[in-house]
């Protein structure tokens, strides 16, 4: 009985997904997305179209998610729906790469500052020592905005596994400086949680290079507005 | 074909003495640099900027000159607490760096104390051997 509720449930979801990437391949077009890639593994799943058999392909998408951020608010997918975002993992007792990581993630909320449409979203891989309380410290000492860049802690667990998702090496190393091993990794995902691109968040051409591949992730503001009417 | 192999002969003369020059000269007067960006510039920056009001700037840093007496202890054993650099307060922990000797530290300080617009008299190896002699209770066991 079990497995006969599964065996529907998984198809069903297949298509789901199938139409939504759909839906959001067609809508990207439409607001000229550029030539960024979709990174991550993707899946070709089958349906049926007027009796013919057509391939969609579903890209790799960030799960759903829920975290909290430095003003104690819930960060969740709904958060970042409908924006562009970059995301990174850090710890702020990093005594390696996280203040390099954090002066060039200063460049791109700078590049952005006034565009709605972009977010920055940081997670601590340390999330025993960096409160909400430690978060809002040091995010108040970078003087950025809660609204633009979310600094976000939570479980263990569910940090580490979307790290993975967005296919990023986060783990704790006693051997490592800090206690703590991850990389240096600059993700820049679009509105439908799809990764477009990773940088390394250390090297400020490749953070150029990212300044420079966000717009093409945005809506053209022409189309937007003919949209509206 | 004549020219060419003069030329070939010229360029590797020169790259010979260039490589020896550097093993005499630079790598010595550079490692107080090549120091800094290994340990410092991570936090501190390539420029010595530091990071807004996280990370205390060591350009134009008056701590440095407050505070000459402590900073060979404060690159051997770190740092933790609220500091105030250029009257802003920061309070970010430093880490030490527990395995580099009187040399090195003599060295990178001095590059800090000469660069970044920075002006300060420079550190003899024995006023930093000096220096690290009243913090060796810290040392790790």
């Amino acid at each position: 009985m079990k497995r006969n509720k599964r065996g529907t449930f998984l198809p069903a979801l297949l298509l789901g997904l199938a139409a939504l990437s759909w839906q959001a391949c067609s809508q990207e077009q439409s607001t000229g997305t550029g030539t960024l890639p979709y990174l991550g593994e993707r899946q070709l799943v089958q349906r049926e179209v007027d009796g013919q058999q057509v391939t969609d392909t579903v890209y790799h998408r960030i799960p759903d998610f829920a975290f909290i951020d430095q003003d104690s608010q819930v960060v969740t997918s709904l958060t970042v729906q409908d924006k562009v975002y970059v995301t990174d993992f850090f710890f702020t007792t990093c005594p390696t790469i996280c203040p390099k990581m954090k002066s060039q993630m200063i460049r791109i909320y700078e590049a952005f500052a006034d565009d709605p449409r972009v977010m920055l979203l940081s997670h601590t891989i340390d999330p025993k020592h960096d409160t909400v309380a430690v978060l809002r410290d040091y995010a108040d000492r970078l003087q950025v905005d809660s609204n633009k860049w979310r600094f976000v802690t939570g479980e263990k667990d569910s940090i580490y596994s979307i790290a993975m998702q967005y296919m990023v090496s986060a783990m704790e190393d006693e051997e490592e400086p800090g206690g703590f091993v991850h990389s240096g990794a600059f993700v820049l995902v679009d509105q439908n949680r799809h990764v477009r691109g990773i940088y390394d968040g250390t090297d400020p051409a490749q953070v150029d290079r990212l300044i420079r591949d966000i717009p093409a992730l945005l809506p053209k503001k022409k189309k937007k507005d003919a949209d509206k009417n | 074909m004549l020219i060419k192999t003069k030329f070939l002969l010229y360029s590797a003369g020169a790259a010979a003495l260039l490589t020896l020059t550097q093993c005499f000269y630079t790598d010595k007067q550079n490692e107080g640099e090549q120091l800094y960006t290994q340990y410092c510039a991570n936090c501190h920056m390539d420029d010595g900027s530091g990071l807004r009001n996280l990370i205390p700037p060591l350009a134009g840093a008056d701590y440095l000159e407050n505070h000459r007496d402590d900073l060979a202890c404060i690159i051997r054993h770190g740092q933790t607490g609220n500091i105030v650099v250029n009257g802003k307060n920061y309070n970010q922990g430093m880490p030490g760096f527990e395995h580099l000797n009187a040399g090195q530290i003599t060295n990178i300080l001095n590059y800090v104390q000469t660069n970044f617009g920075n002006n300060n008299p420079r550190f003899s190896i024995q006023e930093v051997e000096k220096q690290l002699f009243k913090c060796r209770h810290l040392l790790e066991q």
